[in-house]
């Protein structure tokens, strides 16, 4: 097995990945750092999101109004001290990234522009286009190639984590294009390998988007807080998923059912307006527009689709211009796709699973409770999402705790020693074994892709919009029954060249340790908070007993164990979250208070 | 609920694995689909119930990560981007991009490109470099739009696939990475264009370039890359002329 030493390695090579390679690199100059990525890094899934990044910047705005939005919009489920060291880092990050070149679309006068986003109640969405994570990373993907120390592995996928002496020191990488594994050791490790959200069947999510990096950290004792708050994003195309943005309802798009009537202000969301207007209806947050959806499917008022019930994106009223200049991504989308003109014709759209708020358990400085490891981006639980993330909220959270564990790990590198690389390369090939098992194993088993499909229904079922206890706990069932099936699965491919039929199925194997934590996590959380929403009698926030984040703990052939842990509040107690006119009442009566 | 399929397209796909097989051959496969149904859909399909050893790259099936650029019917295209249904009645030859060496059946090599990135020194080099404490640089939408439709590029290769040049001499540095030069040069932020030079003049650089004009004909992104070439073209020859102004006032 080829050994690579390193003083850093970071998994993943999105948006968090290189943000942090490149902070690292500049901290710590003297140290080599090993980036790895299963897909090219500009492959990575940062590249599809349109919508923007967040930082204050209008005089009218403030950290505070920032904070506020952010901490209500999680339903007081974040870390509060967090919350404050991140909304004041995300406007230098923008202007880094400014400053590398990111694209930023601009005022006539040409300063920086921003725009309206769901649950920001001032705009400050920094946005290139419909393109802001293809600008980002491909902005940081670029100029990490001036840093000489930046060592990257494209297409190295990685299967396990080495943890000796209680830290961790290294991976395990299998070639994709030559199928021979390699050991890189390193004395601070980086996790910053996206989400989980292909643990549903249909979701925004790109195919690399399968929780590996938490499944590893998980497995090797560090908890995974608060994965029941899977985010439904309210507008995506019946059966591939892929997003209709929100840009679509600020332009001032509708949602019908099939009626014709804008159902949202039967859900506390009105009044049925015809402008646009921030938490109003169509711009309310996520998680309520998908709940919505959910009642009008049982109530009979949506329209059926091939690939199953769906509400109505009406832009008709827009008109062809303006739907053409200022959403051109959805148009293209409808057009080619579906078939549909949405200057003529309303599009079918449905919710989709677009988010993993919770992940790996890390401090507020991005390290983890297993010394020498930390986690940035989608794949990590840094406190700032709570029960609900915001969007635009995430690509600034790359920005912002990317670079944060950058340093961090750059720090930890430089004031710790190496480690027995005996032990270590003995662990390595000790993996290398257990994949080649699988890759090996003989016989007509099953197929991985049919149990990942029995995988994606359950959760869909017992841990969608909303949550019903038995059906969440046969969820839970039918993964154990999955994964007793799955050490019996075998390949049609038994090369090693490029086999993706390989990987797939030890993505499998990430993806159900990860989805057994997310069901056991929504069981015992008895109580509606968020994105977690339940009807078997726990409709209301409960902050008594669960002002708490969820902590999922790995037991080897058991289910895991679900503790819970407090949350940090400095300067918000718990609200009510409100939208709508509702909204506008409460934060009248806020004021008269204050 | 979901869609039947009842209609059929036969997918002739190259196959090829360097462990077994000597030469690359085409195997068919009776595809189901649907109207909603991609090339990439398709290729899925077949991995999932009929041989999972049928190799290809992808992720984000919206045109936009570049992973999936293949040969579909012999002109190079994004497999998540082309519907079978435009497709019919078939059949379709699915076939790996043109010009780059074959890993594995649709698989190829994309380092060569990588580098050729590389090569151009694609980050900003500030003309007036300040701290980020001062705050952004200002551009208007008008300098903006000079490069942007350059900044759009995402990768995928196609226009390697096309460009007859690149299929004759592997060196040249072809359209795209010409075309994220240009996004630097064209830059009002950025001072760096003498370091690129080299890039654009050199031997397998912009003069390689017969203006075939194929690369932009097959670009999914609109990006236009042989008027970045050409830009180069007008750039390089203005600046032989002004070292040779200056080679001469020197003298
Ligand atoms: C369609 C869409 C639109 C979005 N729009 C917005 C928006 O407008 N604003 C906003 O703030 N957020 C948005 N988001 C969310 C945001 O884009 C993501 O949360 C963020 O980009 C995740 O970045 P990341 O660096 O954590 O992970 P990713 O970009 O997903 O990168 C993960 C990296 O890890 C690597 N990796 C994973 N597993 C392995 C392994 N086993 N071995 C080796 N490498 C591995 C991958 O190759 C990749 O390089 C959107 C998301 C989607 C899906
Ligand atoms: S210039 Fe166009 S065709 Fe060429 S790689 Fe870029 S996006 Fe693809
Ligand atoms: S899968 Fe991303 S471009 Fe086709």
């Amino acid at each position: 097995m080829e050994h690579i030493e390193a003083d850093i390695l970071i998994l993943g090579a999105g948006g968090a990945g290189l943000r942090a390679a490149i902070a690292a690199a500049e901290a710590a100059p003297g140290l080599s750092i090993a980036l790895v990525s299963k897909v090219y890094p500009m492959r990575s899934h940062t590249v599809a999101a349109e919508g923007g990044s967040a930082g204050v910047l209008k005089d009218t705005d403030s950290l505070q109004a920032h904070f506020d939005d952010t901490v209500s919009g999680g339903d007081w489920l974040c870390e509060q001290d967090v919350v404050e060291f991140f909304v004041e880092h995300c406007t230098p990050e923008m202007i880094q990234l400014e400053h590398w070149g990111c694209p930023w679309s601009r005022k006539p006068d040409g300063d920086i522009a921003v725009r309206r986003f769901g649950g920001m109640k001032i705009a400050r969405t920094w946005f290139a286009a419909d393109r802001t994570g293809f600008h980002i990373l491909h902005t940081l993907f670029q100029t990490a190639m001036k840093y000489p120390s930046i060592k990257r592995l494209d297409e190295f996928f990685c299967t396990d984590l080495l943890v000796d002496d209680g830290r961790a020191q290294g991976a395990v990488l299998l070639s994709l294009s030559t199928g021979e594994f390699t050991a890189v050791t390193a004395r601070a490790v980086i996790i910053a390998t996206g989400g989980a959200g292909r643990v549903y069947p249909q979701n925004t999510n790109g195919g690399i988007v399968t929780g590996d990096g938490m499944a590893l950290a998980f497995r090797h004792g560090v908890p995974l807080r608060d994965l029941e708050f899977m985010q439904y994003h309210p507008t995506c195309m019946p059966g591939s998923g892929v997003l209709f943005t929100e840009g679509a309802r600020g332009e001032g798009g509708f949602l019908r059912n099939k009626d014709g009537y804008r159902y949202l202000q039967d859900y506390g969301l009105g009044p049925a307006l015809p402008e646009p207007r921030n938490k109003f209806m169509e711009l309310g947050p996520r998680d309520r527009l998908s709940q919505a959806f959910w009642h009008e499917e049982r109530k009979g008022r949506t329209v059926e689709t091939p690939h199953g019930a769906a509400v109505l994106l009406d832009l008709t009223h827009l008109g062809r211009d303006k739907i053409i200049e200022r959403l051109p991504q959805i148009y293209d989308l409808a057009k080619d796709y579906m078939g549909v003109d949405a200057a003529e014709q309303p599009i079918p759209v449905r919710p989709a699973v677009h988010y993993t708020m919770g992940g790996i358990l890390v401090d507020g400085r991005t390290a983890a409770p297993l010394p020498g490891l930390y986690a940035a981006g989608e794949c990590s639980s840094v406190g700032i999402h709570g029960a609900n993330r915001l969007g635009s909220n995430s690509l600034a959270e790359l920005s912002v705790f990317g670079r944060v564990a950058g340093e961090q790990a750059a720090a930890f590198a430089q004031g710790s020693s190496n480690g027995d690389t005996g032990r270590l390369l003995d662990q390595a090939r000790a993996a290398e074994s257990r994949a080649l098992a699988l890759l090996n194993r003989q016989g007509k088993g099953e197929r991985h892709t049919a149990l990942r499909d029995e995988m994606t229904a359950a959760m869909e079922r017992g841990c969608g919009i909303y949550r019903l206890g038995d059906e969440t706990q046969q969820t839970c069932d039918t993964l154990a029954d999955l994964k007793k099936r799955y050490a019996d699965v075998t390949l049609d491919d038994h090369n090693r060249v490029w086999n993706t039929d390989w990987t797939t199925a030890i993505e499998l194997g990430f993806q159900l340790d990860v989805a057994e934590a997310i069901a056991y996590s929504a069981l015992d959380r008895k109580e509606s908070r968020g994105a977690h929403q339940r009807l078997d009698g726990y409709e209301n926030r409960d902050d008594e007993r669960y002002l708490a984040h969820s902590l999922a703990h790995y037991r080897d052939g058991a289910a895991p164990e679900i503790t819970y842990a407090p949350v940090t509040i400095t300067k918000s107690t718990p609200g009510q979250r409100a939208y709508g006119e509702a909204g506008v009442k409460l934060e009248e009566a806020k004021h008269k208070h204050d | 609920m979901t869609e039947r399929a009842d209609k059929t397209i036969e997918l002739r796909v190259l196959r090829y694995n360097p462990e077994a097989d000597e030469k690359p051959h085409h195997q068919s496969f009776t595809v189901p689909y649907t109207s909603d149904m991609s090339v990439l859909q398709g290729l899925q399909w077949i991995k999932d119930t009929v041989d999972g050893s049928l190799t290809y790259r992808w992720s984000c099936r919206m045109a936009i990560c570049g992973s999936c650029g293949m040969m579909i019917n012999a002109e190079p295209k994004l497999a998540c981007h082309t519907l079978l249904r435009d497709l019919a009645p078939g059949p379709v030859t699915v076939e790996p991009l043109n010009h780059f060496p074959i890993e594995r059946d649709l698989v190829v090599t994309v380092d060569d490109f990588v580098k050729k990135i590389e090569s151009v020194t694609p980050w900003l080099i500030p003309k007036h470099p300040k701290p980020v404490s001062e705050g952004p640089y200002n551009q208007t939408p008008a300098q903006l739009a000079a490069y942007e439709n350059f900044s759009a590029c995402i990768n995928c290769m196609l226009c390697y696939a096309a460009c007859p040049q690149y299929g004759e001499n592997p060196k040249f540095i072809g359209p795209a990475a010409m075309a994220i030069l240009q996004r630097y040069d064209g830059d009002s932020r950025d001072g760096g264009s003498a370091l690129r030079i080299d890039a654009v003049h050199g031997e397998d650089g912009v003069w390689g370039c017969t203006a075939v004009g194929a690369c932009s004909d097959v670009c999914p992104k609109a990006v236009d890359p042989m008027h970045a070439v050409n830009q180069n073209k007008m750039n390089t020859a203005l600046d032989y002329f002004l070292r040779f102004l200056k080679k001469r006032d020197a003298k």
